[in-house]
């Protein structure tokens, strides 16, 4: 069985490689582009269900450790005319203007700038129980878009960055989410792993049992931060131009909505949700536009598509609590089970507060 | 600074301070009841905004008439939130109420950019609310003047409405346990229904007189404004009324100071609340007015 497993594993990843190599040279831009996202959106959601998932810490600032991150590996990779061009308003300030590293050093770098700045927010909020950290770090990722609006010798304000180098294609997005899994899954199957999820379950009950709540949530929320950050840069230097604006908080929501629709402390589902909340925000974009259906003329309205995205957070959150996977991971044992194909609505269901067996 | 321009900056601070303690009113009250944040509140404050310029404007209503029908309305629309977004979930994590509430926002937002349209209107303020009155050199809109007093009466009905009703108790003890309150025959969701009503129409009350003070009406425009008002909860101590009025001047009357004396920082006026926000978790986190309660295993 073990043995048929790993086979499997690996002609699933030896399929992925091959489909990836297909995929960058032969299919069309919009098609790589959308891939593209999809994976980053993975690399999100798994670094925002390691805080919220398995740590039970309901953070809401992803969108600013993206920004951060983000914005650090665009500097770091845009050639010294490019930052000249673009910083009319106010020059770039001094070692930054004519610094250039290669993207993956200039990625890790945002990654760990990310790791960083939430080593600054959780440092006072962490120590605090309740629903403090939700509200701080929402608030951080606010103050982090009215900093970057405003320090235009950095970041050029509102004007944003353009001409970022297009760095990432399919290889840089797939690769570096399968690093995040690897990363995550050893870190949750350790001790650290097994203390995060205690916290999770009941914080008193960890404390008393001599888990260090600060420091396991601190672990949580900077390897958190630092994957947000990685996945900022890859974004970053897939589209081209960043501005704050941006990396607001609607930004944060759709991850929100990755994570609570994959399962809460599911990786594998997190990645499943990621491409199908990435493939169906585009497939419902007919909603903003106008579309003659031969017998009707459906007239689409901008924003439409966000109101079908929120109503349908709520639906999954209402009768739907556990999302596509609960707190299950994926296994070669389950899908070739012919029960499970047979009967999808017996599957056992995690217990009710979401723990895990 | 001379003495007539810091006075209009005090007018204004106190006047900010207020709107911001009513819409907080709201948060505290749900958050004591819940142990919920009411992430649809902001929103539910700019609907508010949105059915006082329907009353106005597409039905032609005057004020004494619409205003009224605007608070009844909003009341209406917080309870069908609770109804819809929080009722289903009583028993379940604590995440996914907060989920569901962060799902009920971006429904009321996306709902307005849809139905409303995204581009800002016009609020229909009556001439009797946005006369300016010159007092030496100070001129101030009348508003401004009303806006506190408006509050303190809220205030007042409020706190008369909790600490003397039977009503009032009953919310007193659905905060406390709500199992133990159901065992003295409070109906829990009723009480928990009526709570977000009061809380909506207090919303209410702020929205409208937002709508005179600042008088441009956006689908978005609650969320800044509900963000800050739950950190002046936060401030005040969540869970207590007078702590959320309280909260609500500091930070009203701080973010027009911090204007008014560093204009430089102009850029940084939403940041502000959320800095103070963290120094004061770091040394006081239960707020000004909150209680050290010690949780029991």
């Amino acid at each position: 069985m073990k043995q048929r497993n790993a086979i499997l594993t690996i002609i699933a990843v030896l399929l992925i490689i091959v489909f990836v190599m297909y995929a960058q040279k032969n299919l069309d831009m919009y098609i790589v582009r959308i891939l593209n996202v999809c994976a980053i959106y993975a690399i999100l959601g798994l670094s925002l269900n390691l805080i919220n998932g398995f740590t039970g810490l309901f953070s809401l600032g992803h969108a600013g450790f993206m920004a951060v991150g983000a914005y650090a590996t665009a500097l770091l990779t845009m050639s010294q005319t490019t930052k000249a061009q673009i910083f009319y308003m106010a020059p770039l300030i001094k070692p930054l203007d004519t610094l250039l590293m290669p993207f993956p050093i200039a990625l890790l770098i945002g990654g760990i700038l990310a790791a960083f700045v939430a080593y600054l927010i959780g440092a006072p909020t962490l120590r605090l129980k309740g629903d403090y950290l939700a509200i701080a770090s929402l608030g951080f990722g606010e103050i982090i878009r009215v900093i970057f609006t405003n320090t235009q010798s950095i970041t050029n304000g509102a004007l944003g960055l353009k001409g970022i180098p297009a760095v990432t294609n399919l290889w840089w997005s797939f690769g570096m989410t399968a690093f995040t899994l690897i990363i995550l899954v050893s870190l949750i199957n350790s001790s650290y792993g097994r203390a995060l999820k205690a916290i999770r379950e009941d914080e008193i009950a960890a404390e008393s049992m001599g888990v260090n709540l600060f420091k396991h949530k601190m672990i949580s929320f900077m390897t958190g931060a630092f994957f947000a950050g990685i996945g900022g840069g890859l974004l970053g230097n897939l589209l081209g131009t960043i501005d704050p604006k941006m990396f607001n908080f609607i930004f944060t929501f759709n991850i929100l909505l990755i994570v609570v629709l994959g399962g809460m402390g599911s990786l594998t589902g997190s990645i499943i949700a990621a491409f199908i909340v990435t493939i169906g925000n585009e497939v419902l974009r007919f909603l903003d536009e106008s579309m003659d259906l031969g017998f009707v003329v459906f007239n689409g309205k901008v924003g439409l598509r966000a109101v079908v995205f929120s109503a349908l957070l709520m639906v999954v959150v209402i009768f739907y609590r556990h999302g596509l996977m609960g707190t299950n991971e994926f296994s070669w044992n389950a899908v070739l089970n012919k029960k499970f194909w047979l009967k999808p609505f017996t599957r056992k269901k995690p217990l009710a507060k979401g723990g895990s067996r | 600074m001379t003495l007539d321009v810091f006075l209009q900056h005090l007018a204004n601070g106190i006047s900010l301070g207020s709107l911001y303690a009513l819409i907080a009113i709201g948060y505290t009250m749900v958050y004591g009841i819940l142990r919920l944040i009411n992430f649809a509140h902001g929103d539910i404050f700019m609907m508010a905004t949105y059915f006082a310029f329907f009353g106005g404007v597409t039905f032609g209503m005057p004020w004494y008439i619409s205003f009224p029908l605007v608070i009844v309305f909003t009341a209406i629309l917080g309870v069908l939130v609770e109804v819809s977004a929080y009722r289903p979930l009583r028993d379940a994590p604590k995440i996914s109420i907060l989920i569901s509430a962060i799902g009920a926002s971006f429904l009321l937002e996306n709902l307005a950019i849809v139905l409303f349209g995204g581009i800002p209107k016009p609020f229909p303020a009556p001439d009797l609310f946005t006369n300016v009155i010159q007092i030496g050199t100070v001129a101030i809109q009348r508003v401004t003047f009303y806006i506190p007093v408006v509050t303190i009466g809220c205030l007042l009905i409020l706190l008369y409405l909790i600490n003397k009703t039977k009503t009032g108790m009953a919310m007193r003890a659905v905060s406390k346990d709500h199992e133990t309150a159901r065992l003295m025959g409070v109906n829990v969701n009723r009480t928990i229904s009526l709570t977000f009503g009061i809380g909506s129409a207090l919303a209410a009350v702020g929205g409208i007189m937002w709508g005179m003070k600042y008088p441009q009406i956006a689908p978005l425009m609650g969320i800044i404004p509900g963000l800050k008002c739950f950190i002046a909860a936060v401030i005040g101590g969540i869970g207590d009324i007078k702590g959320a009025v309280i909260g609500g001047f500091v930070l009203g009357i701080g973010e027009i100071m911090l204007i008014a004396f560093l204009p430089d920082l102009t850029g940084y006026r939403d940041a502000f609340a959320f800095i103070l926000l963290i120094v004061i978790l770091l040394y006081k986190p239960t707020g000004i007015m909150g209680e050290i309660t010690a949780e029991k295993v």
